[in-house]
This record gives C-alpha cells, sequence and structure tokens, in this order.
C-alpha cells in the first residue's frame, strides 16, 4: 500500500560530482521527455538508479511493515466478513512488497542486502507505521484514510518512468481499490454507529491526525536536486501537491460524517491549496529515524521471523544434506 | 522495548532477540524465477512477474500465491530466469524495416477493380454476341 511521498535521506545528499557521459545522458532525458519507459539494462544516471532503489525499496519495507499493525487485528477483527477482509488485505500488502523487492532488483540491489539493511535499520520505510493501532477504530482509519493517501502517492508514481516499477504500481493500485472501499466501509460503519462507536472513531482520528499530515513529507524547498529527480519521473509530484490533492478528496469525506480533525486551522485556501497548524516537523524526522512509539516492535518482529524461521528455508535448500555416520 | 499491543507478539518474549538477526547469506533467498498466467482455457500464457525460490516446485506455490491471489487463472508456468534468452534493448534498432510495409499487409491488396472491370468486358462481350 504505502510508499509516502517523502524519501528519507534525499536532503542530507551531497551533489555528486560524477560526470554522466552527455551523449547517453541526453538520450536518456529525450526517451524520457518521448514518454518512453526505461527498462532494467538500459543505460541510466548513476543518481536515476540511486534514487530510484532508495525509493522502490523503501516502499516495499513500508508494505512489509504495514501489514504488522492491522495484522495485530485479524483475531480481534468484529465479525466474520471483517476478519476475512483484514486477513486478504494483509495478504495483499505482503504480495505488494514481493512485487516491489523484485522491481528494486532489476536496478541491482539484491533482496537480501534490502533486508539486511531493513533489519539494521539503515533503509527507512513510511513513518506511519510506526504508531500503535490501539482500537478496532485506528483499524478502520489505517484502512480508509492511510490507504487513501498511499493510493495518491502510488497513482502518481505509477506514471513515472522505470518499467519495472510502474508495472508493479499498476497490479498494487488494482488491488488497493478494495482495500480503500472496505477501510471505508468498516469507518462508516463506526461514525454511522453507536455514540461510544463515534467516540472511538474520533478518538482515532485524532491519534492519527498528524501522522497523516507528515505522511507526505515536510513541505517542498526547491533545489535542483528535486527538480532533477521530476525531469526523470522518478518523483511525479510534489509533496506539496500530493497534500493537498489528497485533504481536498478526503476531509470533505470526513467531515460529512460528522467526524472531524482535531486541528483548528485546517481548511481550503481560495488557491486549492490547504494551511493547517505545524505538525512538529522533528517528531516526523525523529520517528522516521527510528524514535517512534513502535519502531522498536516492528523490527524486533521482523528480526524474530528472519532467525526463528530460517531452517525452513535451510530445509528448503538441502532437502538430501547428507546424515554422516559416527566414526567410532 | 514496551509490552505489545499485539497479544501474540507479547507471548513470544522477543528482547532475547533483540539483538539482531542472524546476517542474510549472499543469495540466501533463491534465484529467481519468471512466472506466466494463462487466465482461460484457450488463452495464452502471459508474462505475470517473479518470484524467489530453492526450485521450480517452490517457485510454483509462490507463484500460486503471488499471481493467482486475486484473478482468475487456470493455469501457470514458471522457468528460472536465467534459462531466459533475450535480445538487448540497446539493440532494438535491429526491429525497424522498410517504413513501408503493404506487401504484408491484407489492405495491401485490392482486386474489386479487376473483377468489376472484367465482368463488364465478359457482359459486354456477351451483349455483342447477341
Amino acid at each position: 500500500m504505502y510508499g509516502g511521498g517523502y524519501i528519507p535521506g534525499q536532503e542530507n545528499e551531497k551533489p555528486d560530482q560524477f560526470q554522466e557521459d552527455p551523449v547517453k545522458l541526453k538520450e536518456f532525458e529525450d526517451r524520457i521527455a518521448r514518454g518512453e519507459k526505461i527498462e532494467p539494462h538500459d543505460w541510466m544516471p548513476r543518481g536515476y538508479r540511486k534514487q530510484l532503489i532508495r525509493m522502490i525499496e523503501q516502499h516495499a519495507h513500508s508494505e512489509i511493515i504495514g501489514a504488522l499493525p492491522e495484522g495485530t487485528w485479524i483475531t480481534r477483527a468484529p465479525g466474520f466478513r471483517r476478519k476475512m477482509a483484514l486477513i486478504a488485505k494483509v495478504q495483499d500488502e505482503v504480495g505488494h512488497g514481493q512485487l516491489l523487492y523484485n522491481a528494486a532488483e532489476t536496478l541491482g540491489k539484491s533482496r537480501e542486502e534490502m533486508m539486511a539493511d531493513l533489519l539494521s535499520g539503515k533503509s527507512k520505510y513510511s513513518n506511519v507505521f510506526n504508531y500503535p493501532a490501539k482500537t478496532w477504530a485506528d483499524v478502520a482509519v489505517i484502512g480508509f484514510l492511510i490507504d487513501a493517501a498511499a493510493i495518491v502517492n502510488q497513482v502518481a508514481n505509477s506514471k513515472g518512468s522505470y518499467g519495472p516499477y510502474c508495472r508493479a504500481l499498476e497490479r498494487i493500485c488494482y488491488e488497493e481499490s478494495f482495500h480503500l472501499k472496505q477501510g471505508h466501509d468498516a469507518f462508516v460503519a463506526l461514525a454511522t454507529g453507536t455514540k461510544k462507536q463515534r467516540a472511538m472513531l474520533q478518538d482515532a482520528v485524532n491519534r492519527w491526525y498528524r501522522p497523516i499530515i507528515h505522511f507526505f513529507g515536510p513541505p517542498d524547498v526547491a533545489s535542483v536536486h528535486t527538480e532533477k529527480l521530476m525531469r526523470w519521473k522518478v518523483k511525479m509530484m510534489s509533496n506539496d501537491a500530493m497534500r493537498n490533492q489528497y485533504l481536498s478528496s478526503y476531509v470533505p469525506k470526513v467531515r460529512e460524517l460528522g467526524i472531524d480533525f482535531p486541528d483548528p486551522n485546517l481548511r481550503k485556501n481560495a488557491d486549492g491549496t490547504w494551511s493547517f497548524s505545524d505538525p512538529d516537523w522533528d517528531e516526523f524526522k525523529r520517528v522516521i529515524k527510528g524514535d517512534g512509539p513502535c519502531n522498536k516492535e516492528r523490527l524486533a518482529v521482523r528480526k524474530w521471523v528472519e532467525t526463528e524461521h530460517r531452517w525452513i528455508r535451510e530445509a528448503l535448500f538441502n532437502p538430501n544434506a547428507k546424515y554422516t555416520l559416527p566414526l567410532s | 522495548m514496551e509490552k505489545s499491543l499485539d497479544p501474540r507478539i507479547a507471548r513470544l518474549n522477543i528482547q532475547r532477540n533483540e539483538e539482531g538477526a542472524s546476517p542474510i547469506g549472499k543469495h540466501e533467498y533463491g534465484e529467481s524465477f519468471e512466472v506466466f498466467v494463462q487466465s482461460r482455457r484457450g488463452k495464452q500464457h502471459v508474462h505475470a512477474g517473479t518470484v524467489h525460490a530453492s526450485d521450480p516446485g517452490m517457485a510454483l506455490i509462490f507463484a500460486k500465491e503471488q499471481f493467482g491471489r486475486r484473478q482468475h487463472c487456470v493455469n501457470m508456468w514458471v522457468v528460472a530466469t536465467s534459462e531466459i534468452f533475450a535480445f538487448q534493448y540497446a539493440d532494438s534498432d535491429m526491429f525497424e524495416t522498410v517504413p513501408e510495409k503493404l506487401h504484408r499487409e491484407p489492405g495491401g491488396y485490392k482486386v474489386r477493380d479487376k473483377i468489376e472491370a472484367y465482368r463488364k468486358k465478359i457482359s459486354q462481350q456477351k451483349a455483342d454476341k447477341s
């Protein structure tokens, strides 16, 4: 589901002094300008490859880690249908992770390296999965409002320039449409329910408001780097443009149910942009770096899986491992 | 680490693993296989994506989970990526030939005018005889 628009690490990027072959660079840029896709074995600038690996890998990690807060609620989902839907959704998310790891691998970073970098904390993932899903209403908010945010980002990226990423995203967007619908359904069920259910939903919306504003990343700073990524169709929309598009679509869908966001300054301006209170971007940076409420638990679970399930892989790869008789 | 909200995770007593997983070896996840999916009988198998697996049998199992989960599907093939032979994109100019290919298109063959002319001629001849 979710690769936020924000690519951690890009603001610390030192300008790459490497000089690309100007003839090849021009051919590459002309191809993108004509709307053609880039395929794995094509020539591509170093910066393009590096940025795409980082972006697709972080997107993949977000899918895999994103399955955890929702997976928590499978056993406690209210009713058989919601349980079935949640199982299907979580399974899809893990499948999306697989598709994205494949796309990233075509650029030359192995799946094993990516997983190792996730476990060591070197690679990041979306901020929103480092918050707990405290009640069932949190699951409804994730399924509706977080998935919707992810879709805004993914639909934009699916029109990018790198063939394998576009192919993966097309499939992902097709599958996400059901996720959003079931999330909206669960959200509406609570919003139109009893007083207690409405209060529970409002609480969850209050908890998730800030992470949602953070999701698309800090306000854009015009830079040569960003301009280049947009020209290469790696980044398709600015953080603010995505956030504005998202708020325009989904704030009304929440407010029509008599639920609101805990921010008196959240409003649409005459020019279509949105204003909101300072969401504390330092918190966002802390959470991305590993200091959110659930970072430790999320990675601990992944490490546990990697260690405790290793024997399965060993058995699969060595089905006929020889037994040696004792010598004496 | 705080106590998890997830009872299953809380039961794992995961602290002992917090030090870190054992390192992941090179190619530990296995080689990749290309997956081809047939949506109905009578249709072609179409390339759907890639899976990593220990052997073709496991690749089929993963392919079923990954590509047969949502869409209708009656059959699948897998083949190791290393067994695929392909042209290079850099050579794609070899597919460019003469721009005009009417000689291999149905529209390149127009016979109706000739038939009409022939029939006109024959009927004229018949009329002349009688």
